[in-house]
């Protein structure tokens, strides 16, 4: 049980250290409760991770980490491409540029609760979700790669959004370095109706209402008080995304050998950064993440549309848009000394303190906001990222509560017509096309968020800025 | 005892596995499994069918293959398939599959499954003979 090698750094820092073929130790971010609950697998494949060529640092996890493929999810890690560095499509997942962002409204608390039905309603009937929902939007060849190299940007310029909406947005809304033709046809195949959808399982859509606020100052920066209504979206680069992961996994198991990378696990499946092979994964890796910004543009728009139906008043600024399953070039201090590494974050969102020339002038001084997803019934928390965060994780956090129980568990613990009733008894409204993914998304199978950011905060990777509870829940 | 599947757990997500004395029909049982994340097989009408071909270099890579295969052909047709007949060849698998659009009203979907994964995946001869195809998908 290589958790047995555990040991204690600081009171929110364990290390396991290098042992056999691992070139770093495996670092984990989390109180004592929860690395006692985390899974024996977590620190299994953290310490599996440790051992793939040009790693930098150490293999890190974040407080919300749980058993993942190859990677845990939570899970982050730095390549150094001049020291053989790899770059692992495992290591970045199925669901490429999954993401949070986070809308103003401009509306109460006690504005929402006079409208909340008629919107859950509008919501759920506007917003595509669930297993063989389509979007109305269709794409042709050209369309499509001009989508997969423009992101958000090539959105707004469709007419879903707006320059503003872009400087919210992790890349200004469009990663560089996309190469379309990288993305298999069967991959655009499978996108081709599915802009502008959430997905299912974990994905969501929220209204909610801020109920809490930490740091004054950073809540000013952002724009938000108590009793402020938001609304949340958590999706990513749909069936895109996970055909180019499901590809490039199958080819990088076959090549890894003839690469002389040994793999403890096929699911850590990687190339060299600097083979063809890699080099053609960032080019499809990064218009995935192009995708995902896009579909995360669409369904702004769709949200807005049913505010001006429903509440004309209300005016859905972007405050910050989020992706949490990422491989980003990005320079770091090594030693002092600034080297150009790529960062990869399996489940775990980018948090750059103040002062950092990627964000937006108008966050510059005060840090990036993160955006922490919860579960159906419990708190989210929007975060900032600080000075401290650069000299933790690569200025990494957590990205959501994490789950505590399989999906096969949940269901056989809970009901979802129950859950949907216990939750509208406390003024949460669920919309959702199926009652058994409620049951298997059930807030109880999930980790107390609020420990994870507690967790998250103390350790320093990201301080608390406000907590928002749910008021209405579109599940896919 | 006839060919079965059933789901193990993982943390995140679930695992599908089939088991049957042939390790064609371990594959079909895997497949059921698959679509029993989705809905209950059962819903699913046989009403029209898809044939498949796959190949890999191992045993294992060709079981993710071939989930990978029904994942994409569900997700670009929008159907669900109830009823399987797989036929192998070394590392090369022909398959037909038997399903109908999806009807939500009917079939009631959980969820969609975006890929087969290589984790807990194994191909493998039980003590008693029989044959065990599993894997944890991602949903």
């Amino acid at each position: 049980m290589v958790q047995q090698r555990l040991t204690q750094r600081s009171e929110f820092e364990w290390e396991i250290a290098p042992v056999g073929a691992m070139r770093v130790p495996a670092v984990f971010f989390a109180s004592k409760a929860l690395i006692d609950a985390m899974d024996a697998k977590v620190f299994e494949q953290a310490c599996n991770v440790a051992t793939l060529p040009g790693i930098v640092q150490a293999s890190y996890a974040m407080p919300d980490a749980h058993w993942g493929y190859g990677f845990p999810i939570g899970g982050v890690a730095a390549f150094d491409a001049e020291a053989g560095g790899v770059v692992s499509a495992g290591g970045v997942g199925f669901d490429i540029s999954c993401g949070v962002r986070t809308l103003h409204t401009g509306l109460t608390a006690a504005q929402l609760e006079r409208i909340k039905i008629p919107l859950a309603d509008a919501l759920f009937e506007h917003v595509p979700a669930g297993v063989g929902s389509t979007g109305t939007l269709r794409l042709n060849d050209k369309a499509m790669d001009a989508m997969l190299g423009g992101g958000a940007q090539w959105a707004a310029e469709q007419g879903f959004g707006s320059a503003a909406d872009l400087e919210r947005i992790e890349e200004h809304g469009r990663m560089s370095g996309a190469v379309p033709g990288a993305v298999s046809a069967q991959a655009k195949k499978r996108q081709r109706d599915e802009m502008g959808t959430l997905g299912s399982g974990n994905h969501y859509l929220e209204v909610q209402r801020v109920v809490e606020v930490f740091d004054a100052a950073a809540a000013a920066a952002f724009g938000i008080k108590v009793d402020d209504v938001v609304v949340s979206i958590h999706c990513g680069s749909r069936g895109l995304g996970h055909q180019i992961g499901t590809e490039y996994l199958k080819e990088m198991v076959v090549a890894a050998p003839a690469y002389g990378i040994h793999l403890p696990d096929r699911e850590l499946a990687s190339a060299p950064i600097d083979s063809p092979l890699g080099q053609r994964y960032l080019g499809a890796m990064r218009s995935a993440i192009n995708c995902a910004l896009a579909n995360r543009q669409i369904i702004t728009h769709l949200t807005r549309e049913v505010f001006a139906r429903i509440t004309p008043q209300a005016r859905l600024d972007l405050l910050y848009d989020v992706s949490h399953n990422t491989c980003k070039v990005e320079e770091h201090l090594i030693d002092g000394r600034p080297q150009r590494l790529f960062v990869h974050r399996k489940g775990a969102t980018r948090a750059f303190g103040p002062g950092h020339r990627e964000l937006p002038e108008t966050l510059r001084a005060i840090g990036q906001p993160v955006l922490i997803g919860g579960s159906m019934g419990t708190s989210s928390y929007i975060l900032v990222g600080t000075k401290e965060s650069e000299t933790r994780a690569f200025s990494s956090a957590c990205h959501g509560a994490g789950r505590a129980m399989s999906r096969h568990a949940a269901t056989r613990q809970w009901h979802g017509r129950n859950v949907v009733d216990e939750l509208a008894a406390r003024g949460i409204l669920i919309r959702s096309p199926s009652l058994r993914g409620v049951a298997e998304e059930a807030p109880g199978a999930y980790k107390d968020v609020s420990a994870v950011v507690d967790a998250a905060d103390a350790a320093g990777l990201a301080r608390k800025v406000a907590r928002l509870v749910p008021v209405v829940c579109v599940k896919g | 005892m006839d060919a079965y599947w059933q789901h193990f757990p993982h943390e995140a997500d679930i695992g599908v596995a089939g088991v049957a004395p042939e390790l064609a029909a371990a594959f079909e049982q895997a497949a059921l499994g698959l679509i029993a994340v989705i809905c209950e097989p059962q819903r699913v009408r046989a009403l029209s069918t898809v044939d498949f071909i796959c190949s890999a270099p191992d045993k294992e890579l060709l079981l993710v293959d071939w989930l990978n295969a029904l994942i994409f052909e569900m997700a670009t047709r929008h159907m669900l398939f109830s009823r399987f007949e797989v036929q192998l060849e070394g590392t090369q698998l022909h398959a037909r599959a038997w399903g109908e659009v999806v009807d939500v009203a009917r079939h009631q979907p959980t969820v969609e499954v975006k890929g087969a994964t290589y984790t807990e995946l194994k191909v493998f001869q039980q003590p008693d003979g029989w044959w065990r195809a599993q894997c944890v998908v991602d949903v």
